[in-house]
């Protein structure tokens, strides 16, 4: 049982909490000779791989680091330009390090409100009648469930694909959203979560999920 | 255990085929207008999937369940999408699916030279076959073995 993530979703649609609990880190770091075997692109400010997949370098990885010194945008700590640098035959051979983007608070919030119209939508194009949002997606490498409170609020916990009783994980925190967010007399609705209480509780809630599983909550 | 309907999109979006067996709730809109939202939400959800996921994705999105029903995503490498909504206890959907796929689809609209690629298909031999295929599919095999 293994929780990738925690989120919060406000009724109208912003996210007010969200807290990553362990995310594996997928990187590799390679040395490369002359020519390059695969192919770099610059996209959203990042340096993406396109094609060439190999040895645990996937499409969609962003470049790191070239020779050891971190990559921002699309040049290294020196300010070279990554695409002169792999393009010159002198520089070679180097050392080029890959791993899956981590997505930035800024695109987290983004996923958030992205979560929202998917939610009615699915209620919408439902076949029979009174169907309710999305409660649980499945993809290969995780799964999502998401428990919408009566008045709205929708908290969403990203697991891995063989999480059993996620429902109760889900209920459980908003229990605690209702004691220690609710009551908390600094706590504005629709505003970020930030209680210290709630967060600690949290982690010890999640910790006890993927020791002893869901069953003694 | 029943499946309410089918959708098959192309890699553009166009919807190729719809079939209903089981529905009770119509959207309210035209078929062409639900058609390209059903298109959108699947966009929205595989940009979705692929942002959120921890690890590397390879097939990406499966399937949604809400409290009524279920809907079961298979995409091909070429882009076709075949989108299925059953009730919540169907079983071993994806195989169906892919049967949809590899013998009615590839069978009886890719080798038929009358259908063109990328337009609706109106092959009255693929529906009459997949209507068959749809009314013994073995929805609950894989609880019973």
């Amino acid at each position: 049982m293994v929780i990738y993530g925690v989120y919060i979703v406000s009724k109208s649609g912003g996210l007010i909490f969200n807290y990553d609990h362990n995310i594996p880190r997928v990187e590799t770091e390679k040395t490369f000779g002359f020519p390059l075997d695969i192919k770099l692109e610059y996209e959203n400010k990042k340096v993406v791989v396109v094609f060439g997949q190999r040895d645990g370098i996937n499409i969609g990885h962003v470049l790191l680091s070239v020779n050891g010194s971190p990559v921002n945008g699309r040049t290294t700590d020196d300010g070279k330009d990554v695409f002169d640098l792999i393009s010159a035959k002198e520089n070679y051979p180097i050392s080029l390090k890959f791993g899956r983007q981590r997505a930035t608070t800024n695109e987290k919030i983004v996923l958030a409100s992205m979560f929202y119209p998917l939610f009615a939508l699915a209620s919408q194009l439902s076949p029979v009648p009174k169907s309710s949002g999305i409660e649980t997606l499945n993809a290969d490498t995780f799964k999502l469930s998401c428990f919408q409170t009566l008045t709205g609020v929708k908290f969403i916990i990203v697991t891995d694909v063989n999480m059993q009783g996620s429902d109760v994980v889900l209920k459980r925190i908003y229990e605690l959203y209702s004691d220690y967010a609710l009551k908390n007399p600094f706590y504005s609705l629709e505003m970020p979560i930030r209680c210290e209480l709630f967060d600690t509780s949290l982690h010890t809630l999640l910790e006890l999920v993927e020791k002893s599983g869901t069953a003694n909550l | 255990m029943t499946i309410h309907n089918l959708y098959i999109f192309d890699r553009y979006g166009t919807l190729l085929y719809y079939g209903e067996w089981n529905r009770t709730k119509q959207s309210g809109m035209s078929r062409e207008e639900e058609g390209k939202l059903m298109y959108g939400m699947l966009y929205s959800i595989k940009s979705f999937v692929a942002k959120i996921s921890p690890l590397d994705p390879k097939d990406g999105f499966l399937n949604y369940k809400t409290s009524k029903y279920t809907l079961h995503c298979l995409e091909t490498p070429s882009g076709l999408k075949f989108i299925m909504n059953t009730d919540n206890q169907a079983q071993n959907t994806r195989e169906i699916l892919r049967k949809i796929y590899s013998e009615l689809y590839v069978k009886y609209v890719m080798r038929n030279p009358l259908c063109a690629a990328g337009e609706p298909i109106n092959s009255e031999l693929f529906k009459t076959k997949l209507d068959a295929f749809i009314k013994q599919a073995p929805l609950t095999a894989a609880r019973a073995s």
